[in-house]
């Protein structure tokens, strides 16, 4: 029983041991955090993380910075900012609109612009760094996707990404129509609009939602707190659990040498990693702020005060609700029917309410609906490179594609003063592109990802064509090939066998015809779709094998099989 | 020749003759079509009416009739009134140089005198609006208010701040950046082609010179912000942020990666 004191209880907690023996001062204060909370485990565990480097994962870091770089100044903005619809006659230093009467959230977005010190720079870089948040975001999303990084076991990250992204896109619409300038205005109202398709709901809906009819003095600061509270908590919360999985799952590597499905190779995210990271953070916000610095963004005393009789030509949203626009400026006009005193404006709803959430979903069931597809239920670590996965590779640039048209038609306007031409000559044009263009996109890339893939077997498996012939004694012509150097074909070898295609025979094992179910039957059309045209990767064991029944005169260098076979 | 007599029948030789025909009628076209007769002096024409006259029939007659009572390209003179001609030549759209959905602005043919007389001219057929006089077209205004008339009447077409904008079938507004005071008002006065006629009723003298201070504002192109990529809003800045910003921020990125640990 005696026996039973404090220090029993730590008897063989060899924690206790090192308790706070650490001879410096920020060794001290580390081993003192560590002996109340225990963080030591988790911090080593992180710190010893490895990543890998390439330029292209870091578009998520550009993301993330962009984001923290948006959360920090927006807290500036909120200092001053008035979240209020309430008239006030405007008294600031900006004389052109001296004297006019607004609301209080534009009078004091002219407040910061004009009169707080370095309050134009701050806004300027809260909305560039907002707009190259959701470019980082795409581009992100765009490295993923044609990387095959979103394969088991990473689909809910993907998930994730896909709400982050559509959050982001919320999010900055909501921060854009805050300032209450004729632009931002125009922009609700618009979505107003689109609230007002819904069927049988959609003017009560309107109604709850900006407290009254529009524009009515409710909405401003129901937005703020969606802007400034509720959309960045969910996006900093589904942020990290993001991060979070990054940990758990490893990060994705390109094949490589050395670089297998069961390592990663890169460093440590202690020191050389945070350094870089950290560095990277800097660089980031050193572009923001000079873009900013030097570009002015959302000239909101240009736009004047928000007045429902009036309109601005060229009223665009920021970029990324462009392709929503375009679809609505491309809808025909016979998209609206009436019917027994019923107003119904499908196209409108089509364009806006349905599509927004359409294509999220759609990005959304991308990984799912391609393993049903192919059947691969495999861990992937290593990234596939683009060409080699030819149908995904064309699937996402059809997609970009028709986004793009509609992204485009949104400035169809500017297109025309620009280029001189017919504002309807291009919407028919964008129009029947929309339908055309992912099409022709798919063919393309697909054909270009053949030959691609084409030229890579070629390339290990017979060397570098080099230009030279070389006669032979008994006077035949050849071209030389020069080997590859082991570590460049490393990077064209694939990491992992083909997939084994599910493809169903339609007979069982002792050959008898077996009727196989209408959904199997329809897996091995898509799974056909998928792969038909496939020229995969060569194997190690290909390469081994080329080398060994002799090319004749094509001197492809022995390689000792030794190097090949460790690598599984 | 035979094969000449063969090649008539070509598949292409239809087209040959096509690209023929139009490249003959585009060169007479251009010929044929009004360009600067240098005006003949004027000295001797007794009054402004018939210097008017003469430089009317030498320059405008071909599409506005002898008479001025409009043709098959152009519509009548009667009662368009000496600021709609001050308006027109003025900004150079008229004589007009080529057929097209709208008259362009152009570099102006004729010194001011001229115009004069051929605003005399048009005058002298039916009554309408004269040139405004200077007390309201140079500006001295009240700017705010002036801004808050322009986004109600203007902003829909021109843009909010004067940058034009894009109306049906290849028409447009066009950009207000430095355009004389006279002829915002004249234009507010005649409404040209698809703009709508802004009377006095509407929008009073002191209105128009509120209007015209505004403008005046805009173009002293002051851009608190730093470079204003045109002014036209979200679309340059969109492009912007997806050439510029990201092409900046991956080069970092790259640098970085090859950057030795
Ligand atoms: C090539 C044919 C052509 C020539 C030459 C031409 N015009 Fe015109 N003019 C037009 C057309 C077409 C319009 C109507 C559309 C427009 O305003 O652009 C017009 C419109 C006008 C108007 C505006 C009428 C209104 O309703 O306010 C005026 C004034 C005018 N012209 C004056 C002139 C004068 C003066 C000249 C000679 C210096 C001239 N035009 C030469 C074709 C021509
Ligand atoms: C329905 C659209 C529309 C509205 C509204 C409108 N304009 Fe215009 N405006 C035009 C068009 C189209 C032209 C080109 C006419 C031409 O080329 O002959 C034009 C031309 C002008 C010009 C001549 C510019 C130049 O390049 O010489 C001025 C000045 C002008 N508008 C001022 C105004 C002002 C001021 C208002 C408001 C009081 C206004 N406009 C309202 C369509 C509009
Ligand atoms: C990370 C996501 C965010 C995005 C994408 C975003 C986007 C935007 C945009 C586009 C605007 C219009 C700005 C303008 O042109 O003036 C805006 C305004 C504003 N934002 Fe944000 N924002 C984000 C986060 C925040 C946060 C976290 C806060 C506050 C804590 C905030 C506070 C504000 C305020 C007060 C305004 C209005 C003031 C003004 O327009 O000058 N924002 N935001």
């Amino acid at each position: 029983m005696s026996t039973r004191t404090t220090d029993g209880l730590r008897a063989g907690d060899s924690r206790s041991a090192a308790t706070s023996s650490s001879s410096t001062k920020a060794g001290a204060i580390a081993g003192w955090v560590d002996d109340r909370t225990g963080l030591a485990k988790g911090a080593r565990y992180i710190m010893s993380k490895v990543f890998p480097d390439h330029w292209s994962f870091m578009l998520g870091e550009v993301a993330m910075y962009s984001m923290i770089i948006t959360l920090i100044t927006g807290v500036f903005l909120t200092f001053w900012f008035v979240p209020s619809a309430g008239h006030v006659e405007y008294n600031g230093s900006y004389i052109p609109l001296k004297g006019v009467q607004m609301s209080e959230a534009y009078a004091s977005t002219l407040h910061i612009s004009f009169d707080v010190r370095g309050g134009l720079l701050i806004r300027q870089i809260h909305h560039w760094g907002a707009l190259l948040f959701v470019v980082a975001i795409v581009c992100h999303m765009f490295r993923v996707f044609f990387t095959g990084a979103y394969r088991k076991p990473r689909e809910i990250n993907w998930l994730i990404g896909t709400m982050l992204a559509m959050l982001a896109l919320i999010e900055g619409f909501a921060g854009y129509s805050l300032p209450d300038d004729l632009l931002s205005g125009t922009g609700l109202r618009a979505a107003q609009g689109f609230m007002l398709t819904i069927p049988v709901i959609g003017s009560y809906f309107v109604y709850f939602l900006f407290g009254g009819t529009f524009p009515g003095e409710a909405i401003i600061p129901r937005l703020y707190s969606v802007h400034i509270l509720l959309l960045p908590a969910i996006i900093v919360g589904l942020f990290a659990a993001h991060l979070i999985l990054v940990m758990v799952h490893k990060h994705t590597q390109y094949p490589g040498p050395g670089r297998t499905n069961e390592n990663v190779v890169g460093f440590r995210l202690m020191p050389v990693y945070t350094a870089k990271a950290g560095g990277f953070f800097f660089i980031v916000f050193g572009i923001i702020a000079l873009i900013s610095s030097l570009f002015s963004i959302n000239s909101i005393w240009n736009y004047g005060p928000y007045d429902p009789t009036a309109v601005t030509a060229g009223s665009q949203p920021d970029w990324y609700m462009g392709f929503a626009d375009g679809a609505l400026r491309l809808m025909p006009g016979w998209t609206e029917v009436s019917f027994g005193g019923f107003t119904f404006t499908y196209g409108i709803l089509l364009g806006s309410l349905v599509l927004l959430p359409l294509v999220y979903v759609l990005m959304g069931a991308y990984p799912f609906v391609e393993q049903w597809i192919t059947g691969d239920q495999r861990e992937h670590h290593l990234l596939e490179r683009p060409r080699n996965a030819d149908t995904r590779t064309a699937i996402g640039v059809a997609a970009i594609t028709a986004y793009c048209v509609l992204w485009f038609a949104a400035g169809n306007d500017i297109i025309a003063t620009h280029l001189s031409l017919s504002i309807n000559d291009i919407t028919w044009f964008f129009r029947i592109l929309f339908f055309v263009g992912p099409l022709l996109a798919f063919w393309v890339t697909k054909r270009i990802c053949l030959a691609l893939q084409r030229a890579d077997r070629e390339k290990v498996l017979h060397g570098r064509e080099t230009g030279e012939i070389v006669r032979t004694a008994d006077g035949r012509f050849y071209e030389r090939h020069e080997p590859l150097d082991e570590y460049t074909r490393w990077h064209l070898v694939t990491g992992e066998p083909p997939v084994a295609l599910a493809l169903d025979s339609g007979t069982d094992h002792n050959g008898v015809r077996r009727p196989a179910s209408k959904s199997e039957r329809r897996r091995a059309k898509w799974a056909r779709f998928f792969y038909k045209d496939n020229i995969p990767p060569v194997t190690p064991a290909e390469l081994i094998a080329a080398q060994h029944d002799g090319h004749g005169h094509e001197a492809v260098a022995e390689i000792e099989s030794g190097e090949t076979t460790s690598r599984h | 020749m035979k094969t000449l007599a063969a090649k008539r029948r070509h598949p292409a030789a239809l087209f040959v003759l096509l690209l023929a025909a139009l490249l003959t009628m585009g060169t007479a076209y251009a010929f044929a079509s009004p360009r600067t007769t240098a005006a003949p002096s004027t000295a001797a024409a007794a009054t402004d009416e018939e210097a008017g006259k003469a430089i009317f029939l030498a320059n405008c007659a071909s599409c506005h009739g002898v008479l001025a009572q409009g043709g098959q390209f152009a519509p009548s003179l009667a009662g368009v009134g000496a600021a709609s001609v001050d308006f027109q030549m003025g900004t150079g759209r008229m004589p007009m140089v080529r057929p097209g959905v709208q008259a362009p602005r152009e570099p102006r043919l004729f010194d001011q005198q001229q115009i004069n007389q051929v605003g005399a001219y048009i005058a002298s057929l039916a009554p309408g609006p004269a040139v405004p006089s200077t007390e309201y077209t140079e500006g001295g205004g009240d700017a705010a208010r002036g801004g808050e008339i322009y986004r109600v009447n203007c902003a829909m077409c021109h843009n909010a701040s004067g940058a034009g904008g894009a109306l049906t079938r290849g028409k447009y507004a066009p950009s207000l950046r430095g355009v004389e005071g006279k002829h915002i008002y004249e234009a507010m006065l005649t409404g040209p082609q698809s703009m709508p006629v802004f009377k006095d009723t509407n929008l009073s003298p002191t209105d128009k010179k509120d209007v015209i201070t505004f403008l005046q504002e805009v173009d002293k192109g002051e851009n608190p912000g730093g470079y204003a990529l045109g002014n036209i809003g979200p679309v340059p800045e969109g492009m912007f942020a997806w050439t510029f910003g990201i092409g900046l921020m991956i080069l970092a990125a790259i640098w970085l990666g090859r950057k030795a640990a």
